[in-house]
């Protein structure tokens, strides 16, 4: 059996919008170096729109391609559709992840989260800050038993 | 081109050991304990196993006891060790913070049930002197466990110094070898061993099957109750396939051992030196009293469980220590034992050797491992607070 899906492992083998931006609207940065996972995304907003993102990840194959599927997935939308991208949407759209990896999806979603709230904090725009709960750097990760 | 690089995980059963197993499945499959002509020859082939066996560890048959594997033996010879003590009312144990789980979660448990554990600390190049065993030392010390190497970093720990000093402290001495069974030489005799254990799948004999060896006068505790095999300490029908193949894999291995050291040793130092051009890396372990076959490293800045699956793409099967590859939150006990910080223990790498490796196969790792590491590094925002200054490098360059 393999480890991964399909999907996981073309997107971790091959991921999309890798790399920085140089001039970026919005960047977020979430996990730590400790738990062996951070996500950084990189956003190009223009006229609301999600014009480009870019990505890094320090991670397992499934944080890479969580981080990959997510780029794609809120690329050219607008940003209030990008806020509701959910870490369900990006699993399922990696058509499913192991239950220890959840936490990669997780990170996704918050690191987009994280990326658009700097972007309206340079801006000045106003949101709701419940939208934008504290990315708990010690994220949950799922332990199973011992085998 | 494929490259199987995680023998200390599994290695291949050996042609010779599959044979050796073959009569057992189909002509002399009768059951040792059986009193008919069939089951006599099978009892025989049981014993000469056994013997041969003996042979190779320096003592007598009758202190060989065929279990299922390694964990079987190291809970047995605990087990048996903690029963004797606690009679004497000895309920201290000594053992070091890298063990196997197999070790470490039977000790945990004997804890649990009012022994007390003194786990030594075994330094950066993971490893402890006999002087710190001396120190332990209690009057009410029942065991002494240390194993022979380490699984993950491959140092080889000073047992021949360690089982004399607890044999001067009249403490019985445990160790797991199941590392180094087939691959460096053994005599509990010499080495000053009181109880050992050993895995047949971790010299090219078959998975399943085990031995622990325990010195005539300790008694061993039977782990579970049964007929009357193994002297009525470890019941069950023999597996006796099973013993045949570790019988012959670990005659072939010893056969061939000073050959074997030298070859898979070339090959390791070759590995170490040319992974070691890789700026950042740190190699994890004793870099002189190591496993033959043992290369392990962390790279700063990224993650094992990636470098794992990259190498896989290019046909090289590996392992790591990280959180990622054990399914648990913490990286590797062993490398967090040595003093590796979380940040780069989840970068770990450990490549594990044998004789069936070839120079070829040597420089296709080293080339994979470079270009997988360079293209990890790039994508890793770890990596650029690395280079850009924002955080600062825990190796050197």
């Amino acid at each position: 059996m393999a480890l991964y899906s399909e999907k996981v492992m073309d997107h971790f083998m091959h991921p999309r919008n890798l790399g920085v931006l140089e001039d970026p609207s919005g960047v977020g940065e979430v996990g730590n170096a400790k738990c062996g996972d951070i996500m950084k995304i990189y956003l190009q907003i223009e006229d609301e729109i999600i014009k480009d993102v870019k990505f890094e990840t320090f991670g397992c194959g499934s944080a890479i391609a969580s981080s990959s599927m997510a780029t794609e997935m809120i690329k050219g939308k607008s940003i209030h559709e990008a806020m509701k991208l959910t870490n369900a949407a990006v699993a399922e759209a990696l058509d499913g992840l192991p239950a220890v990896k959840m936490h990669c999806s997780v990170l996704a979603e918050e690191a987009i989260k994280s990326a658009l709230q700097d972007y309206f904090d340079k801006n000045n725009i106003p949101y709701n800050s419940e939208d934008f709960p504290e990315f708990d750097h010690d994220h949950d990760h799922e332990v199973p038993a011992e085998d | 081109m494929k490259v199987y690089a995680d023998n200390a995980a599994t290695t291949r059963t050996s042609d010779a050991a599959v044979q050796a197993m073959m009569p057992y499945f189909s002509t002399i499959y009768a059951n040792p304990s059986s009193l008919h002509s069939d089951g006599q020859r099978a009892k025989e082939a049981l014993e000469e196993a056994r013997a041969s066996i003996a042979k190779h560890l320096g003592c007598t048959p009758r202190e060989i006891y065929f279990t299922s594997g390694g964990t079987e033996a190291d809970n047995m010879a605990i087990r048996s060790a903690a029963f004797l003590g606690a009679r004497k009312n000895k309920r201290h144990i000594v053992s070091t913070a890298f063990e196997h789980h197999a070790v470490l979660h039977t000790l945990a448990k004997l804890e649990k049930e009012g022994f007390e554990v003194t786990l030594l600390d075994v330094g950066p190049t993971g490893t402890v002197t006999a002087q710190q065993v001396k120190d332990a030392i209690r009057p009410d010390t029942a065991l002494v466990t240390i194993m022979f190497a380490n699984n993950e970093i491959g140092s080889v720990l000073p047992i021949r110094k360690i089982g004399k000093v607890c044999k001067e402290a009249g403490v019985v001495f445990h160790t797991d070898a199941v590392q180094v069974a087939g691959h460096l030489p053994i005599n509990v005799v010499d080495d000053n061993i009181d109880m050992l254990s050993l895995s047949g799948h971790k010299f090219h004999g078959p998975r399943g099957v085990g031995a622990m060896y325990i010195r005539k006068g300790i008694p061993p505790m039977n782990l579970m109750e049964g007929g009357a095999q193994e002297r009525g300490k470890r019941p069950g029908t023999e597996n006796l396939p099973g013993i045949m193949g570790m019988a012959k894999a670990l005659d072939e291995a010893c056969d061939h051992m000073d050959e074997n050291i030298r070859k898979v040793t070339a090959l390791r130092d070759k590995l170490i030196a040319g992974l070691s051009e890789i700026p950042h890396c740190i190699l994890n372990g004793d870099p002189v009293n190591r496993l033959p076959g043992n290369v392990s490293f962390c790279f700063e800045g990224i993650e094992g469980e990636s470098l794992l699956l990259l190498l896989d793409s290019k046909g090289v099967s590996a392992s790591s220590g990280s959180a990622c590859t054990s399914g648990s939150l913490d990286p590797s006990h062993v490398l967090l034992a040595i003093g590796r910080p979380h940040e780069i223990a989840h970068g770990s790498l450990r490549l594990s050797l044998c004789e069936e490796n070839t120079e070829e196969e040597i420089d296709h790792i080293i080339v994979s491992v470079k270009e997988v590491v360079q293209y990890l590094r790039n994508m890793s925002p770890v990596w650029r607070d690395l280079m850009t200054g924002k955080r600062e490098f825990i190796t050197e360059e």
